[in-house]
């Protein structure tokens, strides 16, 4: 979230699409009733199906999943059309006014560059024209028929109401009052907020669906103030502190990225890491991006990390390609993984096409699995008659499965969506023998380091060498690798103007990531997170409730990464001389000499506003991106793509299946769906009564929802012959499911490109372990294809079939 | 100043002594806002923690409902309904569950001395021990509310967590509502804070939203805001005029008579086989008509 | 509702005498005094946690039986909002509700356990044997698989055979330990939950 779950309260519109955060995040959604009460704000959900926000909604929108583009890029033209741009902000703050190079275009629903036996695009065209000096160029009256604002004007006049309503079978009034209302908001004193999850990311087209979003946000000021900004409202407790610390295929804590192939030496690597500004007194932050590199080295390698051998330079791996878990699945089913760790995952139930992944098991020597709960990817080879049709017999896979500690038994802290870090506090002991994922992880680091101390073997260095600052080294304690996160000083650091005056010294722990350093003396676990456990202790614990003018910004409560940062941005909350846009908006301001207000400023707090640095400072051109360079691989502006399974055909470009650049592996192309056999629009979600596969373990939960149940429309069921409660089957061309019938008035056929699109939702959360009744995997209907730019299953839209069946043989 | 926690009693099941009442005490209620609640079910799990009821894990039954009533286990239950309001679909969803009326049919019906007591607050709790399992209370409740156990043949239904209220704590299921639907204070705030709700509603087109606070039992401690307040009917069937069966108002009147003067066994049978068998007209005709307006098959 | 001969009996009976003694002037007040159920909570530790599910991160209060002495054993006996937190004051979804469910789930794993190649059934084995048999596998996949040059001689480094799929609910310090073991071994095949 740009913004937060208390800040939602002081919106004036918010729309819900790509989402159901009253289903998926209930608490979090009592601050959009505390706006609709308290703030006469209006609540506009679009989705396919009527859901629990849809119920307490003011307007309804219905649309085809999987057309959500053509839907904002409707909205987007209606904004530009009617000219509700909030026009200064628009203006200053993104790249409106940046020219493009000559050989961008864009025809026939592809941009310049394609090419399509690589599937892929040549970007050097997608880009600003630079001056001599390497400044962009830019036309401040945003006439000129090159510069941004008048090629996105021009790409998505093609998005007339008649065309968006054909694709996406909103009803056009409902449509348009819609954009009405969101449009309300391009004025200084009114926000809009955006509340999306993984409605929009499981795409081929995910990574776009957003940023059409944050294109509408960015023309309408919405971006930086209160009550605005785009709010992706996450999945899990801790999936956004996972992704800060870089758990993911290629990153290194604090969003730095793996080196590749290409990047043989630490010079090279740093190269394309300079973000050297392109506008005139810009701050361009990621200029900084050797402290952050090298304090992390710091961190992982000590003493080992000098600057002789390029801090340890060749100790982290470097990628030939990505390793997301699709990938890796792709590359366990064909035999190229041996050993498979899963920590609290249940990849089983969570990645698409289960008949593959079973298969993909298979295939392992050996698994491990580390949990709380016995989950499904721990039983794979268990024989649970249709719901895991398997002969353990068969399988020579050997599998571990390790009990953990659950939240309530260990300490440490978790990162919220809103991206507050909050420490809790154990309250028991684990049951059995369960251990915490902490100690498990130190038990193997430290085997392994016995056994290549004594033996030797592959490269041992960094395994060696890895630093390992513990008072027990088989129990390191949740306060300490807290404190290594947040990073320390390691050799004193005087100050530049007065050598005799010690700025860090050496032992303390580090204040703030502004101060980190590429010259060894400072080591930070994770950039981003310095500042949570300082010299004043415990950041993270910290449980102040004041509020200064009931804003919604605790400033004091935990501490919110960056630098205890409430509001992403929020120096656009005040225009170009610092002033707030209007009172009501009000987050910080320039008060003549310095930065400051409710929140900590996104800025460098002495910048004069005469100086002309723009807020988006992580940007080297200062400004936000409505076109994005190069930067996604699919296109600088959103365009809208079927899904790969789609029921009808692209109007906009009907030669193109898919997203043109969406990475597809042998074999899943060939598994693909059509709609002449798979006729209906599926999708998969949610239930607020449900968490993925964990709370189906918890008796409570499962009487609130017991048992698998598909959802369609009367229509549908009229067609099918299937009443309410009947026993259904569901088929898509990778498996089939047995279900409940649930026959509603929520969801209703959508006329798109004048036929009629009927719709089955499948909710996810049965397996074969647990308290409620066995019921299949959603996934096992799932096309494995991801999004193009960071490979999110495309979990919403595909195709099936479905049929009345008699009741299973009890 | 009076409290709201205290738990003197101001009245008992088949009791004719006047409870001391020398203290005074504030009314409580639970306001329960259906125009704010997305139907989370986060009430119903609270419910069964706070209360330690463990309900049996059933089947869908192509319904979001679950378990599909009240049972002895479940004292509360979110109840859904799709109402096609001239082809605005609205989900109606309501908490359904004990009232706490402020004239208790089940109090009345109850032959049980202290099987059922009402507290100066409003609360009306049962208190186990006294109960016979007769069944009385079920069709004295004009909501159609308690039900027996079969492992202990005892009557059950929401304590308003009168253990909660007792040291200062809100009801588990007002606490636990992530969106304030439920809200829980003195019968007077309440109120105020529904009138809130209500213009709030109006402005947003509802013209008819209203409070549930029904006159026919006296009033309950359990109100609701609903955006249809002319119609409660469309909510799962909440009864339009709720009012106590004339026969248990007769069972009640009668009473002393019928324990004094010991009317003939053959008598007596034929009134509990009618008071416990016999049609209950008000709620027939209020689900019939709920599910017409609501366009249900 | 139907009425059991056997409850007609006992209401009929029990009715009556219980009846006639009320109206004779016998209340029931001494019976009543004792039935309100006790808060079971008042003399509980309060533990001050965050809910484990979703991303709004709610947090919670658990309360365990006694107060720490050594000789009680803490047990989690129930789970409520904290009504401090500032984004869901007290407040919890059916999920965060019904926690202490999830702490007491009779799912839980209590104990390292083991399956062999082609085996039907679990076998319980010491954390010693697992954790001894799992490093053993690690370093010898990793010493037969690590790729130290890639084609072109360029220094990879990486190991490109074993794979670790790391949570999405373990703490912000796991995630740390995890990161450094892993990726301190080669490790690329790497990722969360982030997108699932």
């Amino acid at each position: 979230m740009t913004n937060g779950w208390n800040d939602i309260k002081n919106a004036d519109v918010i729309t819900i699409m790509g989402g159901n955060a009253a289903e998926a995040h209930p608490c979090g959604f009592k601050w959009v009733t505390e706006a609709k009460a308290h703030n006469k704000a209006k609540l506009i959900v679009v989705d396919p199906r009527f859901t629990r926000s849809a119920a307490v909604s003011d307007l309804y929108c219905p649309i085809r999943q999987g057309s959500d583009i053509a839907w904002l890029g409707g909205l987007i033209n209606y904004i530009l059309e009617k000219d509700k741009t909030q026009k200064e902000y628009v203006a200053l703050y993104t790249n409106a006014a940046f020219i493009v190079k000559a050989g961008y275009s864009f025809k026939d629903g592809l941009f310049t560059g394609y090419d399509e036996q690589r599937r892929d695009y040549n970007r050097a065209e997608w880009d600003y024209v630079l001056d001599e000096q390497g400044m962009a160029k830019v036309d401040p009256t945003l006439t000129d028929p090159r510069c941004v604002y008048q090629l996105m004007k021009q790409h998505y006049a093609r998005y007339t109401v008649d065309m968006v309503s054909r694709i996406t079978g909103s009803p056009k009034d409902k449509m348009v009052q819609a954009w009405e209302m969101i449009a309300s908001t391009g004025t200084p004193d009114r926000s809009h907020t955006s509340m999306y999850a993984l409605g929009w990311t499981q795409h081929a087209k995910g990574s776009q669906n957003i940023r059409a979003m944050a294109m509408v946000q960015l023309l309408l000021g919405n971006i930086g103030i209160p009550g605005g900004g785009m709010n992706a409202l996450r999945g899990h407790s801790n999936i956004q502190g996972l992704t800060d610390l870089g758990l993911m295929s290629n990153l290194i804590p604090g969003y730095l990225t793996l080196a590749n192939d290409r990047e043989p030496d630490y010079a090279t690597y740093m190269r394309t890491r300079q973000f050297k500004p392109i506008r005139p007194n810009q701050t361009s932050f990621w200029q900084n991006y050797s402290k952050f590199f090298v304090s992390f080295q710091k961190s992982m390698f000590g003493a080992a990390a000098t600057k002789y051998n390029d801090w340890a330079y060749d100790y982290l791996p470097k990628l030939d390609v990505t390793y997301d878990v699709l990938r890796a699945f792709e590359l366990m089913h064909q035999g190229k993984i041996n050993g498979y760790f899963c920590q609290g995952f249940n990849p089983l139930l969570s990645f698409p096409n289960k008949k593959k992944l079973t298969e993909a098991l298979t295939k392992l020597k050996w698994l491990v699995v580390m949990d709380p709960l016995k989950t499904e990817t721990a039983a794979f080879w268990e024989n649970h008659g249709e719901h895991n049709d398997v002969d353990p017999t068969k399988i020579q896979t050997e599998v571990f499965m390790l009990p953990t500690s659950c939240f309530a038994e260990e300490d440490g802290s978790l990162t919220n969506s809103s991206r507050w870090i909050q420490w809790h506090w154990k309250a028991a002991e684990p049951p059995g023998e369960a251990k915490t994922d902490i100690d498990i992880m130190a038990s193997l680091y430290r085997r392994m380091k016995a056994m290549y101390a004594k033996d030797g073997g592959a490269f041992p260095n960094p395994i060696l060498s890895l630093t390992w600052p513990y008072i027990d080294p088989e129990k390191p304690l949740a306060e300490e690798l807290a404190k290594e996160i947040n990073g320390k000083v390691l050799e004193d650091v005087p100050d530049a103007a007065d050598p005799t005056r010690i700025v860090l010294r050496a032992g303390q722990q580090m204040p703030a990531f502004a101060l980190l350093r590429d010259d060894g003396k400072t080591a930070a676990g994770c950039w981003i997170y310095t500042g949570v456990f300082t010299d004043a202790g415990n950041m993270m614990a910290r449980r102040d409730t004041t509020d200064p003018a009931n804003r919604g910004v605790f400033p004091n409560w935990a501490f919110s990464w960056p630098a205890n940062r409430r509001v992403l941005y929020n120096r656009a909350s005040a225009d170009k001389d610092g002033k707030p846009w209007s009172h009501r908006k009000r987050l910080v301001e320039w008060n003549g000499r310095s930065w400051g207000g409710f929140d900590v400023p996104d800025f460098g707090v002495a910048v004069n506003p005469t100086a002309g640095t723009m807020p988006f400072i992580m940007n080297p051109e200062g400004v936000a991106r409505l076109f994005t360079r190069g930067m996604m691989r699919d296109g600088p502006f959103p365009e809208h793509y079927e899904p790969f399974e789609s029921p009808v055909v692209n109007p906009l470009a009907p030669k193109i299946v898919g997203n043109p650049v969406a990475r597809v592996f042998k074999g899943d192309m060939e598994v693909f769906g059509k709609a002449s056999d798979f006729p209906l629009a599926a999708t998969t979600y949610r239930l607020v009564e449900h968490f993925h596969f964990w709370s189906k373990h918890v008796p409570v939960n499962a009487v609130l929802q017991p048992e698998l149940f598909v959802e369609i429309s009367e229509e549908l069921a009229k067609e099918k012959n299937i009443s309410r409660g009947d026993w259904v089957r569901v088929r898509s061309n990778r498996g089939a499911i047995k279900a409940k019938a649930v026959v509603t008035k929520r969801i209703k056929p959508l006329m798109c490109d004048g036929k009629p699109v009927h719709i089955v939702g499948i909710p996810l959360h049965w397996g074969f372990t647990g308290a409620t009744k066995k019921g299949f995997g959603a996934n096992t209907l799932t096309p494995y294809v991801g999004d193009a730019n960071i490979e999110t299953p495309e979990y919403k839209a595909f195709l099936v079939d479905i049929e009345r069946i008699s009741p299973p043989v009890a | 100043m009076a409290t709201l926690q205290s738990l003197d009693i101001k009245r008992r099941s088949a009791t004719t002594e006047t409870p001391p009442n020398v203290r005074s005490s504030i009314e409580v209620a639970k306001l329960i806002d259906v125009s704010k609640c997305i139907g989370c079910k986060a009430c119903q799990a609270a419910c069964y923690e706070w209360n330690d009821l463990h309900e049996e894990v059933g089947i869908n039954v192509g319904l979001y409902e679950n378990p599909h009533d009240l049972t002895d286990k479940t004292w509360t239950l979110m109840r859904f309904t799709e109402f096609d309001n001239k082809g605005n679909l609205e989900w109606l969803i309501r908490k359904d569950g004990c009232m706490h009326c402020e004239d208790p049919g089940c109090l009345k019906a109850c032959p049980a001395p202290g099987a059922i007591v009402q507290y100066q607050n409003g609360i009306v709790d049962f208190i186990s021990e006294n109960c016979i399992g007769c069944g009385y209370c079920v069709k004295g409740c004009p909501f159609n509310i308690p039900r027996i156990s079969k492992a202990d043949n005892k009557a059950y239904k929401c304590t308003l967590c009168s253990d909660r209220i007792s040291v200062g704590q809100a009801p588990a299921c007002a606490k636990a509502c992530p969106t304030q639907a439920i809200y829980f204070g003195t019968k007077e705030e309440m109120k105020v804070h529904a009138e809130g709700r209500i213009a709030d509603l109006k402005e947003r087109g509802y013209q008819n939203a209203g409070l549930y606070d029904p006159p026919g039992v006296g009033g309950t401690h359990v109100m609701y805001v609903l955006h249809h307040n002319d119609q409660p009917q469309l909510y799962s069937g909440l009864p339009k005029e709720p009012k106590i069966s004339p026969l248990v108002q007769f069972w009640k009147g009668g009473f002393k008579d019928v324990a004094l003067f010991g009317f003939g066994l053959t008598a007596l049978l034929g009134f509990f086989h009618y008071v416990t068998k016999g049609p209950n007209e008000v709620e027939r005709k209020d689900e019939e008509a709920a599910r017409r307006l609501s366009g249900d098959r | 509702m139907t009425l059991s001969r056997r409850g007609f009996f006992r209401l009929t009976g029990t009715g009556l005498a219980g009846s006639s003694l009320a109206a004779l002037g016998f209340g029931a007040g001494e019976a009543v005094a004792a039935s309100v159920r006790p808060f079971k909570l008042a003399r509980a530790t309060e533990t001050r946690n965050t809910c484990p599910y979703c991303s709004v991160s709610c947090g919670v209060i658990l309360y365990t039986q006694g107060d720490r002495a050594k000789n009680a054993k803490s047990e989690i006996i129930h789970v409520e909002g904290d009504p401090d937190h500032p984004v869901n004051r007290g407040t919890l979804c059916p999920k965060g509700a019904s926690l202490l469910d999830f702490i007491k789930s009779p799912t839980r794993v209590k104990y390292p356990m083991h399956r062999t190649a082609g085996s039907r059934e679990w076998k319980r084995v010491s954390w010693e044997f697992a954790l001894d048999r799992i490093s053993k596998l690690m370093k010898e996949d990793r010493d037969k698989n690590f790729v130290a040059k890639n084609s072109d001689g360029v220094t990879v480094n990486r190991w490109p055979t074993v794979g670790f799929l790391a949570a999405s609910a373990t703490s912000n310090e796991t995630a740390f330990m995890t990161y450094k073991v892993v990726r301190s071994s080669g490790m690329v095949v790497f990722d969360n939950q982030a997108r699932v």
